[in-house]
């Protein structure tokens, strides 16, 4: 009987994971404003053109460190207000008519899919003709988004024994360059789905601090009551 | 009182006191209560979670409202709604995850505090009432989360919403009118979330407060038990007739509490600003994905805290193509619990006192309970399958199968072990 209950004890070790594992590493660091400052650019200029981010107002930018002229100057191209949400001028229907899907609102895609999934997936696309874009992607079989970086990236191929990538023609920038930017990228992203994350740890520690102090003071307390129950 | 002058703030306060006992029973209910309610002295680590879950549905209440004053029960509104209250409401992510981590704290603390029940034989007589309420309490807070999960219109929300509504379904005869008259709609709709706002902000919260009154009512008439089970009403002081071992719960317990306040508002503190999806146990990755009807997610897991019931549906093999069977026992998993006082027959209440049987039994019982709760958040075929000679059956089923058994077991066979067990004799007094 002991036995069993040992056994029924150590199962749980047997579990492994069956999805497709991401074994790359974001590179997320939302202190890092250098950073987010270029992955808004990439943003604005690239993602921005299909993907809204409907939740995520432009002044928010201000939290890593833009002004608001220079978000102004930079980053809205077609009149929209400082205090406007990141939308698309993109109509969903004919969307869906282009690439077969809507493309998805990526404010909080980070918070879905994972960082590091989103990291692997932009360095992830290869050229793949039976694909009606042309395109598809190590991490998102049959994903019906093209490659919007290739210029950038150059083009990929899939070798189908190694199942590695092999870049067949170099884009205009080089590998560690483009892995920078999608760094950069995923970093913005990070911040955009909850950009209020640092802002929150940053009043946690206070509250821990503050409960670490009242946890000294309601002991004593509770010490003095109860020194005369014998 | 008319010829005394007031004089001081302390005789003003009296003043005011006795106006109000005049009208009301406020220092009654205070001494009975509070100053004069006598707890045993013994108390222990079990002991803070009824106060802690009290504390829970406060601050649940209290954020809730918050919540409501932004958030728009509409489903072409309710996600945006939620990520407006998450960046745009000041402090709205705060109060956000203090709901949602308090929706999980309130499941672990309940749990813990059914457990101490469960070890210290807090539901035998004369407290059978108190445990009744208690498991009232637990319903009805399964439904609370349950509805409460549609509101932010996630994939899960939704998808969650439909599995539960369809368990109705299977109800010979009745089952598919009943579901459809349950969601207001052929599917999970705009209609479904309307309702289901209503039950989780007004009709389920009002019963639980009704519930945890008549719950802290009982208690109070009959005492607290304590970790020896031993009464402290059958020994009192001969002339003050206060229990020997009872202290007044104000101020002994109301300090001794406060510690236990601090320290579990240090653990939720450090799970609202540092990890408040808990690896996705609390706030799940795919309820950041809208509600979408026509995508079904390829895994539809539940929240921690209804894993080990959900894996006893699943575990529960069909008979023809109904899954009726699994939802009895699903319901039967939950409802056991109101037995307890009538299938114990053990001479002694506590753990303490009771012999190695129990003990085996209630370990088997809590391992199968953790078993089941790991296996309702992974997929069935999680540890692959059987081979040939188990007909290739999911090995996870089987284990869930077999968890489920010691699980009904330790209820329907406790008649039994409680009474075979060898038990040690009770001390008159509780240790302490």
């Amino acid at each position: 009987m002991k036995n069993l209950w040992l056994g029924l004890l150590l199962l749980p070790a047997l579990a492994w994971a069956n999805e497709a594992a991401i074994t790359v590493k974001a590179p997320v660091d939302l202190s890092n404003h250098d950073s987010l400052q270029r992955g808004a650019k990439v943003f604005v200029n690239y993602c921005l053109n299909c993907h809204s981010a409907n939740y995520m107002r432009y002044n928010r930018l201000q939290d890593i460190g833009l002004s608001e002229k220079q978000i102004k100057d930079n980053l809205l191209f077609a009149g929209e207000k400082v205090g406007d949400t990141m939308q698309v001028a993109i109509d969903p229907v004919e969307a869906k008519k282009w690439f077969g899907a809507t493309p998805p609102d990526l404010s909080v895609e980070v918070r879905a899919r994972g960082a590091d999934w989103l990291y692997a997936y932009l360095r992830g696309f290869y050229k793949d003709d039976t694909r009606p874009t042309g395109w598809n992607n190590t991490v998102y079989d049959k994903v019906a988004m093209p490659h919007v970086l290739y210029e950038l990236q150059g083009v990929q191929e899939l070798n189908h024994e190694t199942q590695a990538l092999e870049l067949v023609k170099p884009g205009k920038l080089s590998p560690s360059e483009y892995n920078a930017m999608v760094g950069d990228l995923t970093n913005f992203m990070a911040f955009m789905a909850e950009p209020a994350k640092q802002s929150r740890q940053m009043i946690g520690i206070f509250v821990l601090l503050f409960l670490g102090v009242m946890l000294v003071l309601v002991k004593k307390i509770k010490a003095e009551y109860w020194k005369d129950i014998k | 009182m008319a010829e005394k002058k007031v004089s001081t703030a302390s005789n003003a306060l009296a003043g005011v006191v006795d106006w109000v006992d005049a009208r009301f029973p406020l220092t009654s209910n205070i001494k009975n209560h509070l100053t004069e309610y006598y707890a045993p002295k013994n108390f222990n680590f079990w002991y803070f979670f009824g106060s802690l879950a009290l504390l829970v549905l406060v601050m649940q209440i209290v954020t809730g409202i918050f919540l409501t004053m932004h958030y728009k029960p509409d489903a072409q509104e309710a996600f945006a709604s939620v990520e407006y209250i998450m960046r745009d409401v000041f402090g709205g992510n705060i109060i956000r995850y203090m709901h949602s981590t308090g929706a999980s704290m309130f499941f672990v603390v309940v749990y813990m505090h059914m457990f101490r029940g469960l070890i210290y034989g807090s539901y035998r007589t004369p407290r059978e009432l108190i445990w009744l309420f208690g498991v009232g309490i637990f319903l009805v807070l399964m439904g609370e989360a349950f509805f409460g999960y549609l509101l932010p219109w996630g994939q899960m929300s939704y998808w969650g919403a439909q599995v539960i509504v369809n368990l109705f379904s299977t109800i010979p005869f009745i089952g598919p009118d009943l579901s459809e008259w349950l969601r207001g709609d052929y599917l999970v709709s705009d209609a479904t979330l309307n309702r289901f706002f209503a039950f989780h902000v007004i009709a389920l919260p009002l019963v639980l407060l009704g519930l945890v009154a008549v719950h802290l009512i009982a208690l109070h008439e009959v005492g607290s038990n304590n970790p020896d089970g031993v009464e402290i009403k059958a020994l009192k002081d001969k002339k003050t007739g206060i229990p020997l071992d009872g202290i007044p719960f104000h101020p002994y317990y109301s300090v001794k509490d406060l510690v236990g306040v601090v320290v579990f508002l240090m653990v939720f503190a450090a799970i609202v600003f540092f990890a408040p999806e808990m690896g996705g146990y609390f706030l799940e990755a795919n309820n950041f994905v809208p509600a979408d009807p026509l995508k079904t997610p390829a895994h539809i897991a539940p929240v921690w805290y209804f894993t080990p019931y959900y894996s006893i549906l699943r575990a529960v093999p069909p008979i023809g193509i109904s899954q009726f069977p699994g939802v009895v026992a699903m319901g039967l998993s939950v409802v056991v619990f109101a037995f307890l006082p009538w299938l114990d027959r053990s001479p002694v209440k506590s753990i303490r006192y009771r012999g190695a049987l129990y003990k085996r039994w209630l370990t088997a019982f809590i391992v199968s309970f953790l078993i089941l709760g790991y296996l309702g958040t992974v997929p069935a075929d999680v540890w692959g399958q059987f081979g040939a000679w188990m007909g290739k059956a999911d090995r996870a089923t089987v284990v869930a199968r077999v968890c489920m058994a010691v699980y009904f077991l330790f209820f329907a066979l406790m008649p039994w072990y409680t009474k075979r067990d060898k038990t040690k004799p009770v001390p008159e007094r509780v240790t302490y």
